[in-house]
């Protein structure tokens, strides 16, 4: 389990699970879960025109989870941001969907670019995860006071003078950064369930937002080894025990929160 | 008019299916979607699309109907994201993003175990895109049936419904049940979306569910004007899509012609955005008192 091909995966896992962790966190504080959902599912359309032009795909997944970042950002101050979120992907979609019908031989990448394949990840793209996620980590470590005060405490916010249209443009740049590292490492789907889970599980736990941070972490690296674990005896696919994993730790929060919630109605 | 239609059109018989499909759903998706884009809940519209895939990929290993795959799933996700809902908009959010990445990960297995048991490799693309011209013209009367019912939960509900997506303090106030008209609303959105997803793929199905809808609710506050214009806008950016998608084949006879998706999905996008132009002002000047009866307008 821990040799050969393994140790990449047991690498890059462990580098999706802190970065998500990290970023995951401001995604379930500042309810930007279908933002998150989004940018990685509709920069696949990227990797599609890029494999059509004959580029590297990596520079089409950057180029198009960038764009749908700063479209979204940008869009959201004039109509209501689900909405914008919701069109902005059909069209990325959309825009896959023909690239795709221009090349014949799609299938298999389209697969691999949802579901990832992880246990395909080569020694020589350790390095640019590596890389990017480290900017992703510092990215929120510098705007961490920002996000969550105009998350939190939106009023203070505004009074400090912090413009909450910048804060969350350069938010969706991030989610889009740590795209374009993991969607062709493990997938859209499989950051997408590691983005929300484990963070909402955290904030059930405490709410002091530094501990909620770290038990955050925690809880996705745990997610994610385990599920690398369980995939590797059963055979079955990574992004399915991720997923299940973190709809599990969801309901264990959810379960404790209300338990807490009811003693503490009771003693008072 | 040759110009136009190219030769053939209205004598086709897979593009005469679209228009009756893609006609219907597109009826269906606009009326719900006008409640949907109200009531804050486009992430649960298309999560539910992806959650229905799931029971689309699911029903293959099931050996039962895809229809049934996609509608059950749709429900059965739609009481779960109703169940584990808090009630502020945020936690909905995430509620919605637990059911969808449970979902997508059994889709996963499901596919995955479709591909390892046969050898069904274009089971991904076709569940993911559909092609509204490969609908079987079979299923036109259940895709009518499924949205008369649909409707009709709608109409049966709806001033409660009404009150509650406005505001559902005054509407618990009234002695309305937001709870149980909530739920019945996602039941109804599931159907809704289960439905048009099998019928024309989960890309459009999305798009169909919100675009009209939020471009009417940008054009009028009248909200009955709203469900006409919504309709309007998806039946016939539908058409439209059909027709530019079947003329792409003569366009440049060596290529294969462009997705129904694409085009349908980009008719819509442009009216979203063109439909903006029209409220800068009107948002400029209202957004300060946004409240209950306005909140139709700012969409």
């Amino acid at each position: 389990m821990f040799s050969g091909f393994m140790v990449n995966a047991w690498i890059v896992a462990t580098i999706v699970a802190l970065v998500a962790g990290v970023v995951g966190f401001f995604v379930v504080l500042r309810g930007s879960a279908f933002q998150a959902h989004a940018i990685p599912n509709g920069a696949f359309a990227g990797a599609a025109g890029a494999n059509l032009v004959g580029v590297n795909p990596l520079i089409g997944l950057g180029v198009f989870s960038i764009a749908a970042a700063l479209g979204i950002g940008r869009l959201s101050r004039r109509g209501r941001s689900d909405v914008v979120t919701a069109l902005a992907l059909m069209m990325m979609l959309a825009l896959g969907a023909a690239f795709i019908s221009q090349s014949t031989q799609y299938e298999p990448q389209i697969f691999s670019l949802l579901f990832g394949e992880i246990l395909g990840v080569s020694s020589s793209q350790l390095a640019p995860v590596a890389a990017l996620g480290a900017v992703c980590v510092i990215a929120v470590l510098v705007l961490y006071r920002r996000l969550l005060m105009t998350s939190i405490a939106p009023e203070i916010a505004a009074a400090r003078g912090l413009r909450p249209e910048r804060v969350e443009m350069a938010f969706l740049v991030v989610i889009a950064c740590s795209t374009t590292m993991t969607v062709p490492v493990v997938g859209a789907l499989l950051i997408f369930s590691l983005m929300i889970g484990p963070p909402a599980a955290a904030r059930s736990f405490t709410s002091r937002p530094e501990i909620a941070l770290l038990a955050s972490i925690a809880i996705a690296l745990v997610t994610v080894w385990a599920a690398l674990a369980s995939s590797y005896t059963t055979n079955w696919p990574v992004g399915f025990y991720v997923g299940v994993f973190s709809a599990v730790w969801f309901g264990v929060g959810r379960t404790y929160a209300h338990v807490r919630r009811v003693r503490g109605v009771s003693r008072a | 008019m040759r110009f136009l239609f190219e030769p053939g059109f209205f004598s086709n018989a897979p593009v005469q299916t679209a228009f009756v499909i893609g006609g219907v759903t597109a009826i269906v998706s606009a009326i719900v979607g006008v409640f949907t884009v109200v009531r804050g809940q486009s992430f649960a519209g298309h999560a539910l699309t992806d959650v229905a895939t799931t029971g689309g990929s699911g029903s293959f290993l099931l050996g039962i109907s895809p229809l049934l795959g996609f509608i059950g799933a749709g429900v059965i996700g739609a009481g779960a994201m109703e169940l584990a809902g808090v009630q502020r908009r945020r936690g909905r959010d995430v509620a919605t993003g637990i059911v969808l990445g449970a979902a997508t990960g059994l889709a996963a297995l499901f596919l995955y175990l479709d591909t390892t048991r046969s050898a069904t490799t274009g089971v991904t693309q076709q569940i993911l895109f559909g092609s509204i011209f490969t609908v079987d013209p079979g299923t036109i009367p259940v895709v009518v049936v499924l949205s008369v019912v649909a409707l009709a939960l709608i109409g049966w509900m709806y001033r409660p419904l009404l009150l509650s997506s406005l505001s559902a303090e005054l509407a618990s106030a009234r002695g309305v049940g937001v709870r149980r008209v909530s739920l019945l609303f996602m039941l109804t959105l599931a159907i809704s979306v289960g439905l048009s997803s099998v019928a024309i793929g989960s890309v459009l199905s999305t798009a169909l569910l919100i675009g009209p809808a939020a471009t009417a609710l940008r054009l009028t506050k009248n909200l009955r004007k709203a469900f006409v214009y919504a309709c309007v806008l998806g039946v016939v950016a539908t058409w439209l899509g059909i027709l530019f998608a079947y003329d792409s084949y003569y366009w440049d006879p060596s290529s294969q012609g462009l997705p129904v998706s694409f085009f349908i999905v980009t008719i819509v996008f442009l009216c979203y955005l063109v439909s903006g132009l029209t409220i800068v002002r009107r948002v400029a000047t209202r957004r300060v008192n946004l409240r209950a009866t306005h909140v139709v307008e700012v969409v």
